[in-house]
């Protein structure tokens, strides 16, 4: 699974990192993004929401939140 | 069936680039969003960083745009680039350190470079004559067009008949009877069309969407220019800036206080590149020393420091201060007056 370290990175970078990443990978592959701004609890999952992607899994630990997406067909 | 003609959309936030981008898919066109991250959009960082905010509900507005028009937004960092924009504006600043009309041909030449590489047919944007003192006026919307390359391949559609036909309408696929000729600060139009589509909740930036246009963010940027003696800045710079009380004492450094808990914390991401100090003995603020202090500064600023903590009536506070090596010495000062720090060491 490819991952990406937003850490540190406020909104909207981290969104940004994993709209970069995404472009790389296929549908259906999975992406881990782990970052530490809050915002990202309601842009990641908007952004993918307009992209058609799913997000597969949301993991609050401490400071650091990691989003795993799953890539769209489209 | 004939591939619809297809367009993308400055997307801010806000509620003219909304409608701007509905009306063009009401004519049948394909529309995709583009938004442009420039490290000064006020766009939810103090709110992320701020502890009182973060309670509040958030969300990134370009992103509530896509949602409630169904279409992809595709956000783009342009930090490295834009830096030219706000150090070098050709066509000067607005009020502030606002280089709007710069602003607007860069991010419309940015638009021209991924329609030409993807595709598309036009640009879409949601000016309006007479909105806005520097980028939205009669005299400088040909500007716009001309200086980023777009030509006629820009579409205002909130005051497209105000303005020559564009190429898409000169082709016959957008028909200029159903594009609109708003013009002026009203927002009457704007909130007419916003009920006409049933749009409601949308964004209303008081102060625009970029920390430039605010007079105190300028001031504190030109102040960070004027004492490096160059007109240049990172990113880190220009986040520091939107976090803290900053306060120069002296042209050789300034204190970066932190006002709240969210604050201190955001700063201790940052402490390791700076002197920095915090109280010891009483409650306190994190405060980065930005500069390059002597010894007199340091007890300066650890006065100023013992001035912010919860032992500013106190006779005696102990500052912990640390040094760019790491290294850490606690020092017991007097708090400075509070009402004797003078107001212009105040960015």
């Amino acid at each position: 699974m490819k991952s990406v370290d937003a850490r540190r990175l406020l909104c909207p970078l981290p969104v940004i990192r994993a709209q970069d990443a995404v472009a790389d990978l296929q549908p259906g592959d999975l992406l881990r993004v782990r970052c530490t701004d809050p915002g990202v609890l309601h842009d990641i999952p908007a952004w993918c929401r307009v992209h058609g992607h799913e997000v597969c899994e949301i993991d609050e630990q401490e400071d650091t939140i990691t989003i795993t997406i799953r890539v769209g067909s489209d | 069936m004939p591939e619809p003609r297809k367009a993308i959309a400055l997307i801010s936030g806000g509620l003219d680039s909304l409608l701007a981008a509905r009306v063009m898919m009401d004519q049948g066109v394909h529309v995709e969003g583009i938004n442009f991250y420039t490290g000064f959009c006020v766009e939810g960082h103090t709110h992320a960083i701020r502890k009182k905010d973060r309670a509040r509900p958030k969300r990134n507005n370009a992103l509530w745009v896509a949602e409630q028009l169904g279409i992809k937004l595709h956000i783009v960092d342009i930090i490295e680039e834009y830096k030219d924009v706000v150090i070098n504006p050709k066509h000067g600043y607005g009020s502030n350190l606002n280089p709007c009309l710069d602003c607007k041909v860069f991010m419309v030449n940015k638009a021209r470079e991924w329609i030409d590489a993807n595709g598309f047919d036009c640009i879409i944007t949601g000016e309006v004559i007479g909105q806005r003192p520097m980028s939205q006026r009669r005299d400088t919307m040909p500007v716009v067009a001309r200086e980023s390359g777009a030509g006629d391949r820009l579409v205002r559609p909130l005051c497209a008949k105000n303005l020559p036909p564009t190429r898409p309408e000169q082709e016959g696929w957008l028909d200029r009877d159903q594009l609109h000729d708003f013009n002026g600060r009203s927002r009457k139009p704007q909130m007419a069309l916003a009920a006409h589509y049933g749009f409601e909740d949308y964004a209303q930036p008081a102060g625009g969407c970029c920390f430039l246009t605010d007079r105190q963010y300028s001031v504190k940027l030109a102040d960070l220019w004027a004492t490096r003696g160059k007109r240049e800045y990172e990113i880190d710079d220009i986040m520091l800036l939107k976090v803290g009380r900053h306060l120069r004492p002296r042209p050789n450094f300034k204190l970066i206080v932190g006002r709240e808990e969210g604050e201190n914390r955001y700063l201790e991401g940052y402490r390791k590149r700076f002197v920095h100090m915090l109280p010891t003995s009483h409650r306190g603020p994190l405060v980065l020393i930005d500069g390059e202090p002597d010894a007199a500064d340091i007890e300066l600023a650890a006065r100023l420091t013992a001035r912010f903590s919860q032992g500013r009536d106190a006779e005696c506070v102990t500052i912990e201060v640390t040094g760019k090596d790491g290294a850490s010495r606690a020092r017991a000062v007097k708090p400075y007056p509070a009402g004797q720090v003078p107001a212009d060491w105040y960015l």
